[in-house]
């Protein structure tokens, strides 16, 4: 219990990914909320590459940490621009209002 | 030992209740300050278990860029105060059942993959890159990472151009009545555009019309 191990950094994780997840699938609100269950999909990748990377001794998983989190703040800079310019069109960003794709 | 174990639960804790809350706020601006929270909290547990400058980096591009632009873009387009229902409409409510059901079995394969998981005994002898004991977490990160990982370094760096530039074309909007400099026509100006030259007779005046 207080020897803080791999399983525990990945079980935090797992947690948090799957909370994310829950956030995509059963987001009713507008889009933004979808966009933070994103990046909090990315946050628990994170702490895996981190936590591997700590514990196997090994310098790399810092490294593609650092990426993903370039990656990330790009894809939030995008996002959010995408979110602005539909907001200006349609007028509004809630997710079951949201039906252009439909065809 | 102990000291270490009862700080990871409480950061632990903290970051797990923020992420629910996150998805679960009703106000939006709400959910951006849920965001913060666990950014702030998971970069506590990465400077505790040794990786700092990760820790300080998320400090200041999550909570310094990233969170700052969410809170801008929420309340630049006022959707903070709009009805916010949780689970609300009967309409699309159909498939909330299925939702959980399957980030349940998500949860528990991850679960199952974390806990009946045996590592490679050479997988923990075999790394390429060691961290030193004696050099900082910064330094030996910027060793490898201006060195064996250069190309990726400035494929990153591009790719943070090209949001950069997408940003800006996205949002980017002409207006109709919007006066600018011309440089062009402020050249080719002459005198006979803007001065004209009137007699003016004794005791009558002149009439201007502007």
């Amino acid at each position: 219990m207080f020897e803080v191990g791999l399983g525990h950094y990945l079980t935090l994780g797992a947690i948090i990914f799957t909370i994310g997840l829950v956030g995509i699938f059963l987001n009713r609100k507008n889009v933004i909320v979808l966009l933070m269950s994103i990046e909090l999909i990315l946050l628990a990748v994170n702490i895996n590459l981190v936590s591997f990377s700590i514990f196997i001794d090994d310098l790399s998983g810092q490294i593609f940490t650092l990426f993903i989190l370039t990656v990330a703040a790009a894809e939030a800079a995008i996002g959010l621009a995408i979110i602005v310019v539909y907001f200006r069109n349609a007028g509004t960003i809630r997710v079951e209002e949201i039906e252009k794709l439909k065809g | 030992m102990i000291a270490h174990a009862v700080f990871f639960y409480i950061f632990s804790f903290i970051a797990i209740v923020s992420a629910i809350m996150v998805t679960a706020a009703r106000n939006t601006v709400h959910s951006v300050f849920f965001l913060i929270l666990d950014f702030i909290s998971i970069s506590c547990l990465f400077i505790m278990i040794g990786a700092e400058f990760l820790g300080m980096i998320m400090l200041i591009v999550y909570v310094g860029a990233v969170a700052v632009l969410f809170l801008f873009v929420v309340m630049m387009l006022n959707v903070a105060q709009q009805k916010n229902q949780w689970f609300g409409s009967i309409k699309s409510s159909s498939h909330i059942p299925i939702g959980l059901l399957i980030s349940l079995i998500i949860f528990v394969e991850l679960l199952i993959v974390v806990g009946g998981w045996k590592y490679k005994p050479d997988l923990l002898n075999s790394s390429n890159i060691i961290i030193s004991q004696t050099t900082s977490n910064t330094h030996s990160l910027g060793n490898v990472l201006y060195t064996d990982y250069i190309h990726l370094f400035q494929i990153s760096g591009m790719i943070l151009l090209v949001a950069m530039i997408g940003a800006i074309v996205l949002t980017f909007r002409e207006r109709a009545g919007l006066k600018r400099q011309s440089y062009i026509k402020q050249i080719s100006r002459e005198r006979k555009d803007g001065v004209q030259v009137v007699d003016v007779p004794n005791n009558k005046g002149v009439k201007i019309d502007v």
